[in-house]
């Protein structure tokens, strides 16, 4: 690919990230009042990870199965409160077992 | 010693176990980077100016396949928009007159990990313990990612395959604990699992590429979770 396509791409990536940081320090005087608002910027986190998460995740293996049990036992150690570090951990070490 | 220095060397402190921890999922990020032909200087650049594993994620994998530059902005516009989020929430944890400049540099600094020490910090946040905290964990996960450019090539396989699931236990571990909390975002993680799942393999849409689907799925399932089950109008930013 030609590089300055990958530049561009970089540089967009950049100004709209820093952007969406800026923008409401600069706007928001209070508290969004508008409730549909609010419940959609409260959802969109969880929805966007778990949309990347799956079935990425699973099709990353050479075959279903590591990436898929990796998904399970990762989302379990996640629902016992294990941090950031520890649930990647297990999720790395389950495939690395598997393949 | 005096308060700023104190600020600084506490930001240096509770970024520390952040960056050790940015260092690895940068390093899996790094190889996905490589794959859309980063070159590790590129991929250190996008990482310190951008901060933001989702957002560079979605990224790459829309640059690997040539997408439209208005894909990107779409996607990292939708991915990130939970910094919005937080940065609405910081606005009420400066002290007041504070300089504007400040206070921009400091919504700049946000993401998922430094947000939440940031929100912990007793009474108003100082922006040198900002500041410090988001540049060393910045700096960890800027040469992760090049690391993970330069030397995933250079890893066996499977040893690459089996590193690239830390990103998406990392995801995982942002999810999972709010959907345990709040039956709510379990429905609506659940019913993403579902369509998402569905959108890989149904005809038509499963053309697209994973960056469409994330968007498009994201503003779908956001809306229809906010349109059934809003949330309680004393729900209090997003600490």
């Amino acid at each position: 690919m030609e590089q300055h396509r990958i530049l561009i791409y970089i540089l967009l990536a950049i100004v709209v990230t820093n952007l969406i940081r800026v923008t409401p320090m600069v706007l928001i005087k209070g508290q969004i009042s508008n409730r549909f608002v609010r419940s959609f910027l409260y959802y969109v986190p969880y929805v966007t990870l778990a949309v990347m998460t799956f079935p990425d995740m699973v099709l990353a293996t050479p075959t279903p199965w590591p990436g898929l049990i990796a998904l399970l036992i990762g989302m379990v150690a996640a629902w016992f409160r294990l941090g950031l570090f520890p649930v990647a951990a297990i999720c790395c070490v389950i495939v690395f077992l598997m393949i | 010693m005096t308060e700023r220095r104190k600020n600084i060397l506490h930001g240096l402190r509770d970024g520390f176990p952040i960056a050790m921890g940015y260092l690895a999922v940068a390093f899996s990020l790094g190889i996905i980077a490589a794959k859309a032909g980063l070159t590790a200087s590129q991929g250190f650049l996008t990482s310190f100016f951008t901060r933001a594993s989702a957002g560079e994620y979605g990224t790459y994998t829309l640059v690997a396949v040539q997408a439209a530059y208005a894909e990107v902005i779409v996607m990292c516009l939708v991915v990130n928009l939970r910094y919005m989020l937080m940065s609405a929430a910081l606005s009420q944890k400066i002290a007041p007159g504070t300089p504007w400049i400040k206070r921009i540099l400091m919504s700049c600094c946000v993401t998922d990990e430094v947000f939440g020490i940031s929100i912990a910090h007793p009474g108003y946040t100082p922006p040198a313990y900002m500041y410090s905290a988001a540049l060393i964990s910045t700096l960890f996960w800027a040469t992760g990612c090049a690391i993970g450019i330069t030397a995933g090539s250079l890893l066996p396989q499977h040893i690459v395959t089996a590193l690239s699931m830390s990103l998406y236990g990392m995801f995982i571990a942002v999810f999972i604990p709010p959907a345990r909390r709040d039956r709510n975002v379990l429905f609506a993680v659940i019913a993403s699992f579902v369509l998402s799942g569905l959108c890989a393999v149904a005809p038509v849409v499963s053309q697209w590429s994973s960056g469409m689907r994330t968007v498009v799925l994201t503003i779908l399932i956001s809306a229809v979770a906010a349109w059934l089950r809003p949330i309680r109008t004393d729900y209090n930013g997003a600490a």
